[in-house]
């Protein structure tokens, strides 16, 4: 470890600290339907929107109506984009240096489709060698923006339960969904392509070059409006790279600077939204005790995936090679590292990918240490709220409040409450159910990958590795994060271009079917908890009324998402990643 | 429901326009007036031909010749290795493959990682070897003194730097076999090192392909 990185480590907290109040207080006015800076830019465009969705905006929804039309969205989009990805034969710029680009096949098509639509973005083959330009930009950067903004609306109509003083309405959807991305996605989207690019990445619409080395050695250079798609894949914590390697590539990350920056778009929406949720509830200090959760949390991970990776592998001593750091060269755990990211860069970027649901890496997972690879694992387990998805990560924290302050009510012997409304019941359950989806598919769908010879088949490493590589497959398509210890397939491709390919179908479909139930089924428990609270009358707090703005409610929500997670994934992590941090011992 | 159902269509078609076209197609237009050569992917030229991006890492190798003096091919593959006359980029399991991007996926407890990381410290240590058997730099004796990036693989398997530590080792053997001075081929390599960003962002490094370009403007370089 050296100085340096911390100093990175540091510096990106404490950005990430000044930076998300402020974008926090800007959503929180656009969803209350204030005026705000972009009103006389995208107000005409709003309107020009609602007219051609036919949807009238004023239209106040309850939950039920407004799960339903967030649910034919997605259902639209689905067919939409399946449709998109499997006519690549047909389309314009589908050719690239004499390789005409087909369709996948179906099965990987079909976890493709439900991994951009669910926000995972989750991907058995690389971008270069499978997809067109124009399956990339009208299918992909669409969901990547449409699948972050229906993330955030779920928050907002969440916000909108808690806060309600009468009625039943959550707001409408569509009115939330053109809000969010014409005041936010796409506004930070554009300007960040701009200053990608300023970096070196690419964005054009040409042919792969060939380029002539200067000992004669020929290489193919692949090309493509990466910058405009890498923009909205941080900033909507997507994670699908435009190239196979993600954002390892130098192309979607030049430098340390891109790389920081980056990093900086995947949490800025997450951590923000915690602001915006402070000020809709009129709290200030109910977002301050909620960012603070997830601000240790992620130092802890952050600290040890440092440490870790800075501390070298075992394959790495084996063979003799220096860990620690020597003059100009970094030590550590280089191995599936960047040059120009080093120890820190790789591992920050590790967390801040792990711990919202975004999923791009800049770096190996597989090739990070045991301990270094348990923590995306602990991320993971911890259901993805430790600032989480867009949105996602939002409500996620929001059920684990309600679960704490039901917890804490019978700690004390009172009936809990939050913010003035009772919490009964029938939320508790709702709110069980919606946590309790998630790890459930997950440990299901790796049960049923480890204990078939189908679902083994897709492993690439022995030993302890290979149960992690399956395990982290399905926790990440669950928590629709992304992320993958890569060598896991699903995907058979002898050339670029997808003649001859065919999808390992038992993988693709139980990944696809596992992302598409942990993703809507948890947003059904969500709204409906919003839709119960909606109506309730608030009582005024008294004495014995916890507080859940302390540090003492703090610790409890911390101590509860820890137990949830850790009783939920202890056995499955002590197979893979905890073995592996114990041993020494090559397989 | 239907006018749910309709609603649900016509905004996808509407939304996929204006983010699927009208997004990446403005961005592209905009980035070709203000930045086209970093737009169009950092490409390098010498003397006309594109010999490569400066963000992407590639191999300055040469045919293998074998005692026939012909190219040796094994299993049809035409077998290459390392220009000595170079400075050379990190191992890379695809061969710089920058048209397929692909990570090695060696676990840290892995056989095959250390069987991988062997023989990446013997073939730099080879390559590093003068024919007389002595190393260009004689501080070099060990695999304690091989640079970490020197012998493992990047991410990306592009990777387009290596560290400073690596390029000093290797300034020695350019150095003695192009016949120049060991502090020439240092003060390029003081020119073409990129530090952090900003001072404080990433690792410093050195670009492979910028600094092969300068070494071949050096005159009297042979």
């Amino acid at each position: 470890m050296t100085a340096n990185g911390w100093l990175q480590i540091i510096t990106f907290c404490a950005l990430l600290i000044v930076l998300s109040p402020f974008l926090g207080r800007y959503m929180a006015r656009v969803y209350s339907g204030e005026r705000v800076f972009l009103t006389p830019v995208f107000g005409g465009v709003e309107r020009v929107l609602h007219r051609g969705f036919m949807v009238d905006p004023g239209r106040e929804q309850d939950w039920k109506s407004y799960a339903r039309s967030l649910i034919l969205f997605s259902l639209a989009g689905w067919i939409l984009l399946f449709a998109i990805l499997r006519t690549a034969s047909i389309q314009p710029w589908n050719n690239y240096g004499g390789v005409t680009f087909h369709a996948a096949p179906w099965d990987v098509t079909f976890n493709t489709v439900s991994s951009f639509l669910t926000n995972t973005n989750w991907q058995y083959y690389g971008g270069e060698t499978t997809l067109t330009y124009f399956s990339q930009m009208l299918g992909l950067t669409v969901q990547n923006f449409l699948s972050a903004a229906v993330g955030i609306c779920v928050a907002i109509a969440l916000i909108r339960g808690i806060a309600g003083r009468s009625g039943k309405s959550l707001g409408n959807f569509y009115s939330d969904l053109v809000k969010t991305v014409l005041y936010v996605l796409l506004p930070i989207s554009f300007i960040s392509a701009l200053v990608l690019i300023s970096q070196g990445s690419p964005q054009n619409i040409a042919h792969y070059v060939a380029a002539h080395g200067i000992t004669g050695i020929v290489q193919t250079i692949a090309m493509g409006p990466v910058a405009s798609q890498e923009a909205i894949k941080m900033l909507g914590t997507n994670g699908g790279g435009f190239f196979n390697v993600n954002a390892a590539h130098p192309f979607e990350n030049p430098n340390g600077f891109t790389n920081f920056f980056e990093m900086l778009l995947v949490l800025i929406i997450p951590a923000g939204l915690v602001f915006t949720y402070g000020r809709m509830v009129g709290s200030r200090r109910q977002s301050l005790a909620i960012f603070a959760t997830m601000f240790v949390m992620f130092i802890g991970g952050v600290s040890v995936a440092y440490a870790a990776e800075a501390h070298g592998s075992p394959a790495q001593r084996a063979s003799g090679l220096h860990t620690q750091v020597i003059a100009n060269s970094t030590g550590g755990n280089l191995e599936g590292k960047e040059q120009r990211f080093g120890i820190a860069g790789s591992a920050i970027f590790d967390v801040v990918t792990t711990v919202t649901s975004c999923g791009a890496v800049n770096s190996s997972l597989e090739s990070f240490t045991g301990l270094g690879g348990a923590i995306p694992f602990a991320n993971l387990s911890a259901s993805e709220v430790i600032f989480g998805g867009v949105g996602t990560g939002l409500y996620s924290i929001l059920l684990y409040v309600l679960l704490a302050v039901f917890l804490g009510g019978l700690m004390v012997g009172r009936t809990p409450e939050y913010l003035g409304k009772k919490i009964e019941s029938k939320e508790i359950k709702l709110v069980a159910l919606g946590l309790l989806i998630t790890p459930l598919t997950a440990l299901f769908s790796t049960a049923l990958a480890t204990a078939s010879a189908a679902g083994r088949a897709s492993i690439f490493n022995g030993g302890p590795q290979g149960f992690s590589e399956t395990f982290y497959a399905y926790l990440s398509q669950a928590n629709n994060n992304g992320s993958a210890f890569a060598g896991y397939t699903g995907f058979i491709q002898p050339a670029a271009g997808n003649v001859g390919s065919h999808g390992v179908t038992f993988a693709d479909l139980l990944g696809g079917f596992t992302m598409l139930f942990a993703r809507y089924a948890p947003i059904l428990f969500a709204l409906a908890v919003a839709g119960s609270l909606a109506g309730k009358r608030v009582s005024p707090g008294g004495l014995g009324t916890m507080r859940t703005d302390n540090a003492t409610f703090v610790v409890l929500l911390m101590g509860v998402i820890v137990l949830v997670g850790a009783l939920t994934f202890f056995p499955a992590l002590l197979l893979g990643p905890i073995v592996q941090a114990l041993t020494g011992h090559l397989y | 429901m239907a006018r749910d159902l309709r609603s649900a269509f016509l905004s996808m078609i509407v939304l996929t326009i204006l983010l699927g076209l009208g997004y990446p197609l403005l961005t592209t237009g905009v980035a070709q007036v203000v930045f086209p050569g970093k737009a169009g992917g950092s490409l390098m030229k010498k003397d006309g031909v594109i010999v490569g991006s400066a963000l992407i890492g590639q191999q300055f190798y040469e045919p293998l010749i074998g005692k026939n003096g012909k190219q040796v091919v094994v299993k049809g593959v035409p077998q290459t290795q390392p220009n000595p006359r170079y400075f050379q980029t990190r191992p890379s399991s695809t061969s710089d493959n920058a048209a397929s991007s692909a990570f090695s996926n060696l676990g840290p407890n892995g056989k095959t990682t250390l069987s991988a990381f062997q023989g990446y410290i013997e073939a730099y240590l080879a390559l590093n070897t003068a024919p007389d058997g002595r190393r260009y730099d004689q501080a070099v004796t060990s695999a304690a003194q091989v640079p970490v990036d020197a012998a493992s693989d990047s991410a990306s398997s592009i990777d387009p730097n290596i560290s400073v530590a690596n390029a000093r080792i290797q300034a020695y053997r350019i150095a003695a076999i192009r016949h120049l001075p060991l502090s020439a081929v240092d003060a390029l390599l003081a020119r073409y090192a990129t530090g952090r960003s900003l001072g404080f962002l990433g690792e410093p490094g050195v670009n492979v392909l910028e600094l092969n370009l300068a070494l071949d403007r050096i005159p009297g370089s042979t």
